[in-house]
């Protein structure tokens, strides 16, 4: 027999480069996530070179799905009554009064999309129904039956003194005339300025913006 | 001595016959280690938002019945663009010709050439007017935006046919082309049915969708 045997190869591979690598990826994606905050309806923004970040503090926002549906949010984080406060004033401005208790099962930016008539049904619903439920939508269209105005004016009366960001947030698809009502809605509040959700996007080469923000960047570096 | 060899405790002497009791492997097995944090890796990366929403500024005129409040566009700097159906877009300079001859369609890659040449038409003439650049620097607003384009007016009809995303795409367009001036307005009748009579001509299928 052979006194110098070939010493066997071992199977086993180093995994510390491989644990080393996975670990890094890890936390850049823990450090770059940002929880999506559950939607109970999915909205496909347009892209838009834009690139001011959405506030989430002292907003409310206007959505539109696809369906053309309309929908109130309220985004409070520093302040947690006065969503509360909003939709017992928004209630009482349609004359159909709601009380805090009525409506304490609403959280910070849930979309609310029911004519008055049906909120409080809505809000006696436990709240992870209420996310599922298929809402109707706020009533724009037809001038008799509009409801934006009232969510709007109480709105701006709970914000008032603070600066109030009004956002709308239209899916792609959803048809013009029910954005039109919306700002109509928000014109007789006397409100003019707002902002639109969309989804970033590189600025065409060659164009003006972009000869713009290519000399900012190099402004920057120096 | 702080450490001493504690081999031959047992009395049992370490002769030339006798074996080594057996090194203890060092390496700890990774394969679990590896499996979680793929694990979490992938939950993180299902999970993640990567593009945060941004949003844009969107400022309307106040709605006003008073003649002399109301902005006045000089015809020569007039650009309307229509917004129709299915994505289609239509444009004219300056009033719209009773015969429709200067009622152009154009797709929304080609608009932004309309728009930079007429800008740049606007601009070409403009002859230099001290007053208004004193104004813009008083203002501190750039003399580009705030004198060179001062007749340079971009009119925006959605018709009732037009999504949101045109909507918000030709906003968009406005802010690339850097044009200081224009406004979001209801179309005219005239021109609503100069954009009837282009989709008909065009084979486009006018009629109401049957539900």
């Amino acid at each position: 027999m052979a006194r110098n045997q070939v010493k066997k190869a071992s199977t086993d591979t180093d995994m510390t480069p491989f644990v080393d690598v996975a670990f890094l990826i890890l936390a850049f994606f823990i450090m770059a996530t940002k929880f999506k905050p559950a939607e109970p309806v999915p909205i496909t923004t347009p892209n838009s070179v834009s690139s001011q970040p959405l506030p989430d503090n002292n907003a409310v926002m206007i959505s539109i799905d696809k369906d053309d549906k309309v929908y109130f949010s309220i985004m409070s984080k520093s302040d947690k009554q006065k969503p509360f406060d909003l939709i017992v004033e928004a209630s009482k401005l349609r004359n159909i009064p709601l009380t805090t208790e009525d409506v304490n099962s609403y959280r910070d930016g849930d979309m609310i999309g029911m004519p008055f008539s049906k909120l409080k049904g809505f809000f006696d619903l436990p709240h992870d129904q209420q996310l599922k439920y298929k809402q109707e939508g706020i009533p724009v269209l037809d001038s008799a039956t509009a409801e934006l105005t009232y969510w709007i004016a109480a709105a701006k009366q709970v914000f008032a003194g603070e600066q109030l960001k009004i956002l709308i947030k239209g899916d792609a698809v959803s048809k013009y005339p029910v954005f039109k009502a919306v700002v109509d809605a928000l014109k007789k509040n006397d409100e003019q300025k707002y902002n639109l959700v969309t989804s970033p996007e590189e600025a065409p080469q060659g164009t003006d913006l972009y000869k713009e923000r290519l000399q900012g960047k190099s402004k920057e570096a120096k | 001595m702080a450490s001493m060899d504690t081999g031959g405790d047992d009395g049992q002497k370490k002769g030339p016959g006798v074996k080594k009791a057996k090194k203890l492997n060092t390496r700890v097995d990774m394969t679990p280690f590896v499996d979680i944090g793929f694990l979490l890796i992938t939950f993180f990366i299902f999970t993640a938002t990567m593009s945060a929403p941004t949003t844009m500024d969107l400022n309307m005129p106040k709605d006003t019945d008073k003649k002399d409040e109301e902005t006045k566009v000089k015809q020569s700097g007039a650009l309307n663009i229509l917004l129709g159906k299915e994505n289609s877009l239509f444009y004219y300079e300056g009033e719209l010709d009773p015969t429709g001859a200067n009622f152009k369609s154009a797709t929304f890659k080609e608009i932004r050439d309309v728009i930079i040449n007429k800008k740049k038409e606007v601009v070409d003439k403009y002859v230099s007017d001290p007053a208004c650049e004193a104004e813009a620097k008083a203002k501190g607003k750039t003399v580009d935006d705030y004198c060179k384009q001062k007749d340079f007016f971009v009119i925006i009809k959605p018709t009732d046919d037009a999504v949101y995303k045109n909507v918000v795409d030709i906003l968009d367009e406005m802010t690339i082309n850097k044009v200081a001036r224009y406004a979001l307005v209801p179309p005219f009748p005239t021109e609503l049915e100069a954009v009837k009579l282009t989709e008909s001509a065009a084979g486009m299928n006018t009629a109401p969708p049957a539900k």
